[in-house]
């Protein structure tokens, strides 16, 4: 069965799912400052019950498929998907650069002094790690299948959950200054690569080079996001100055 | 529970779906099946369409962020 190596869907996988552990960490550490540790935990553990019974059932179901028709419909979902990435990305480094998201708790956090379980805790916890862990999900399920390297893909999307939320439990405020929205067009220029990449190799398309073609599709995409920020900075300087 | 609330629950996830594959753009998605379409066609007459698709990424990605910008 053809493969991609190792190395880049440990970095592809590690970096996507940074992306979304920031947010998930950010939800969770302010639930759990404000609301109390004790049912926010519990919350997050539930989470990650879901999220990896997921992650089994389409793991386990994405691999009996044949991988070139796997290769055309995962190519052709991370292209899309990674697009979306690409062009938020774009957008937001031209606007901010490479702060971190900042922002505040979520408002619906008020402090907690009732006993037993506290269900608002529960849910909040329970919710950003699921809506925020879905992504990282499809990331390292549709990755892993695409490269036929699910173990790789486990491992860098379990890593990033790790060191971001080891990060977010000890040192709260430096999570929000990680700079999301440079590694969200990272990321977002990464899957447009594997997506156009696998995409069309799933159609039975043969690339100059071969796997080097994934190369050279990554130095193009990251030329035309430069091309792309500047010309969006011109644009918000532009709105600035007629302001 | 009223039809129309039984309705939005079995038809949530597909939103959820919709909206964290193809978000707020839906061209581009649809401007990418109709390029692998293309491209299958063309690979299936022999003729070399590898360029195709890195092209309409960069130029819809392009139009997408025209399109926010006027928004």
């Amino acid at each position: 069965m053809v493969s991609t190596s190792v190395v880049p869907v440990l970095i592809t996988t590690f970096l996507a799912s940074a992306v979304e552990a920031i947010e998930m960490v950010t939800i969770v550490v302010g639930v759990g400052a404000t609301r109390g540790w004790r049912s926010t935990i519990i919350g997050t553990l539930s989470g990650f019950g879901v999220l990896a019974v997921v992650i089994a059932v389409l793991g386990v179901a994405l691999q009996r498929i044949p991988i070139g028709p796997l290769r055309l419909v995962v190519g052709a979902l991370l292209l899309v998907f990674g697009l979306q990435w690409y062009r938020k990305g774009i957008t937001r480094v031209a606007a901010r650069g490479f702060a971190g998201i900042g922002g505040q708790d979520p408002e619906e956090a008020e402090v907690w002094k009732g006993e037993g379980m506290d269900w608002t805790a529960w849910f909040l916890a329970f919710k950003g790690v699921v809506l925020e862990g879905l992504e990282v999900a499809f990331i390292v399920v549709a990755f892993g299948a695409g490269a036929n390297q699910m173990g790789a893909a486990i491992v860098g999307g379990v890593g990033a959950v790790v060191i971001v939320g080891g990060i977010g439990l000890s040192l709260h405020q430096t999570v929000r200054r990680i700079p999301r929205s440079f590694l969200q067009l990272i990321v977002g220029t990464l899957l447009t690569t594997f997506g156009t990449f696998w995409s069309l190799e799933g159609l039975g398309v043969d690339w100059p080079g071969s796997d080097l073609a994934i190369v050279g599709l990554l130095v193009v995409y990251a030329l035309s996001a430069a091309g792309y920020i500047s010309l969006e900075r011109n644009r918000i300087g532009g709105l600035k100055a007629a302001a | 529970m009223t039809l129309e609330r039984l309705g939005s629950w079995i038809t949530a996830p597909f939103r959820f779906l919709y909206h964290f594959i193809v978000g707020d753009d839906w061209t581009v998605a649809a401007v990418v099946l109709v390029t692998l379409i293309v491209i299958g066609f063309l690979n299936s007459n022999h003729i070399v369409s590898w360029w195709l698709m890195p092209l309409v990424a960069i130029l819809m990605t392009g139009l997408s962020l025209r399109r926010h910008a006027v928004r």
